[in-house]
């Protein structure tokens, strides 16, 4: 890691393949994030896109091929540099994944009373506040989850990986099922953090409008490969049907 | 915990009782190896301690009052027909501390607290809380797991001294409706028949249940593969073989008791 040079990407991932039961899911995948870019994959549903990401952050063991983040390859790491290598990576679960028998504080503080031990309380309430207020629910603090909204759990969500600093986000589709103006301020959201906070972002999803708003680059995933990659712009004067296909 | 079902060679007979061996075994294995490991989460231990207790305790009350009850007026009859009524309470109290104290609030204990813990842990494992602590960085398994078991595990003792008291207590109530004695003589009858080679295994004997109903809910709760359905499955299935469990080891209890 401190061989690191600036223009090293810092998530590399090289002919990715992931098998289940026989089925190809991913075939070879080819990535590779450069630093405070914000990545979109686009792909149907069922085209291996959260395998990708949890193969990423080693939730599942890909069956070959190699994910270097910041330099390191997480298949060769043991667990506990794995997890020092995890505390500086965002994850957004497609539902939010609070935890439901804690309130939204607690949710939020249960990363930091693990990772940054030597704070005090009064410096946990303070990044809650801020942290909070960044994501617009600044009074939600004493909510339980049950209580929220699908966009609030996101956000709440988006909130408690946001509190430990990371410097790569993962998100799994972050608008799925939101209505369109909260889908924007989600998407507004991204953008907002990556310019911030300088985050390296890779982004999935099918949703179009919130891959115009975020993506500074685009590939597409299809039946487990990657089939094309470029801007928005590039992207939306294709002449490929299939591609064509998300932008109508 | 990489291996499938199908994965087994041929000859295997009953796999998928083999499968489910393996893969207990190897989460048993790994909770060994985790409970050394520091840190240990002193706040979730203690808060899981609090609602196993807590919990279970009025439940475990009742049913422990009620079993030295029964015990005395039914046991009364027959001894009554010797002229040996004196010999009740020490009878009464072999029984409740030798075996029905420890097997009755444990499987109280499996129908409260291993389907709590099977459902608590399936429903974190289909909406992802588990993954998502795994990826905080927070190991979900020394964190969720070796908190819940090591709670079960000092807490059930801790509900079958208690249940023993109680049944002791009512099986003075019932033994003192006909005749009247004191309490201090009851207690020194029933205590006189009891030796440490009486109460020390029965005390051993609920560590492990306590262990067997914690470890059993866990693994369970953590099997949990797919839809909300499968929660309730886990729960239910948690209750029985945690149950079965408790038989189980009773049964070797009594074997390695007799050989002392
Ligand atoms: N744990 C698993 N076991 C077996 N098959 C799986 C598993 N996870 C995913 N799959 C299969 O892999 C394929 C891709 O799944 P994945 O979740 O990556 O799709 P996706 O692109 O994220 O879809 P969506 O947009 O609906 O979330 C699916 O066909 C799915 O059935
Ligand atoms: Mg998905």
């Amino acid at each position: 890691m401190e061989t690191e040079t600036d223009n090293a990407p810092v998530v590399d991932i090289q002919g990715l393949s992931k098998t289940f039961n026989g089925v190809d899911v991913l075939r070879g995948v080819n990535l590779r994030i450069d630093k405070a870019e914000n990545l979109v994959v686009l792909g149907k549903s069922g085209s291996g896109k959260s395998t990708l990401i949890k193969c990423m952050i080693g939730l599942m063991e890909p069956d070959e091929g190699s994910i270097c983040i910041m330099g390191q390859n997480i298949a060769e790491i043991n667990y506990d540099d794995l997890n020092k290598l995890r505390t500086k990576i965002g994850f957004l679960f497609q539902g939010g994944a609070l935890y439901d028998s804690m309130s939204v504080s607690e949710n939020l503080s249960f990363p930091l009373r693990h990772h940054k031990k030597h704070l005090g309380i009064e410096k946990i309430n303070q990044l809650i506040r801020e942290v909070l207020e960044n994501v617009g629910l600044p009074d939600s603090g004493d909510k339980m989850p049950s209580e929220l909204s699908g966009g609030m759990s996101k956000r709440i969500g988006l909130a408690r990986t946001l509190i430990l600093k990371p410097s790569i986000m993962l998100y799994d589709e972050p608008t799925t099922g939101l209505d369109t103006a909260t889908a924007k301020e989600i998407s507004q959201l991204i953008l907002d953090m990556q310019r911030k906070y300088q985050i390296s972002s890779l982004i999935i999803t099918h949703d179009i409008s919130c891959a115009k708003m975020t993506a500074d680059r685009i590939v597409m995933l299809k039946e487990g490969v990657i089939v094309a990659e470029d801007t928005y712009d590039g992207l939306e004067k294709s002449k490929d049907e299939w591609i064509r296909s998300f932008f109508s | 915990m990489a291996i499938a079902e199908t994965h087994l060679p041929t000859w295997v007979p009953f796999k998928k009782a083999v499968w489910h061996a393996g893969e207990f075994s190897l989460f048993f294995f790994r909770f060994i190896r985790e409970v050394f490991k520091p840190p240990f989460e002193w706040k979730e231990f203690l808060y899981q301690c609090f609602k196993t207790g807590n919990k279970s305790l009025p439940l475990v009350a009742i049913t422990a009052f009620i079993m030295g009850l029964v015990l005395t007026i039914q046991t009364r009859p027959s001894l009554a027909a010797f002229g040996a009524i004196s010999l009740l309470p020490g009878m009464v109290s072999v029984s409740v501390i030798k075996e029905m104290g420890p097997v009755i609030t444990a499987i109280i204990c499996a129908g409260k607290i291993s389907s709590r813990i099977g459902a608590e842990l399936g429903s974190m494992k289909v909406t992802e809380q588990i993954d998502a602590m795994e990826v905080s960085a927070i190991n979900p398994f020394r964190y969720l797991v070796v908190t819940r078991v090591l709670a079960t595990t000092f807490m059930v003792p801790l509900l079958v001294i208690f249940a023993d008291s109680i049944s002791l207590f009512s099986a003075f109530l019932a033994y003192n409706i006909h005749g009247d004695i004191t309490i201090t003589h009851f207690y020194n009858l029933a205590l006189s028949k009891l030796d440490w080679i009486d109460i020390f295994p029965s005390i051993i004997k609920s560590i492990f249940f306590g262990t067997a109903i914690g470890i059993i809910g866990c693994y369970k709760g953590f099997r949990v593969d797919g839809g909300t359905a499968s929660v309730g499955t886990a729960a239910n299935s948690a209750v029985v073989t945690a149950s079965l469990a408790i038989f189980f080891i009773d049964m070797i209890a009594v074997q390695i008791t007799d050989l002392l």
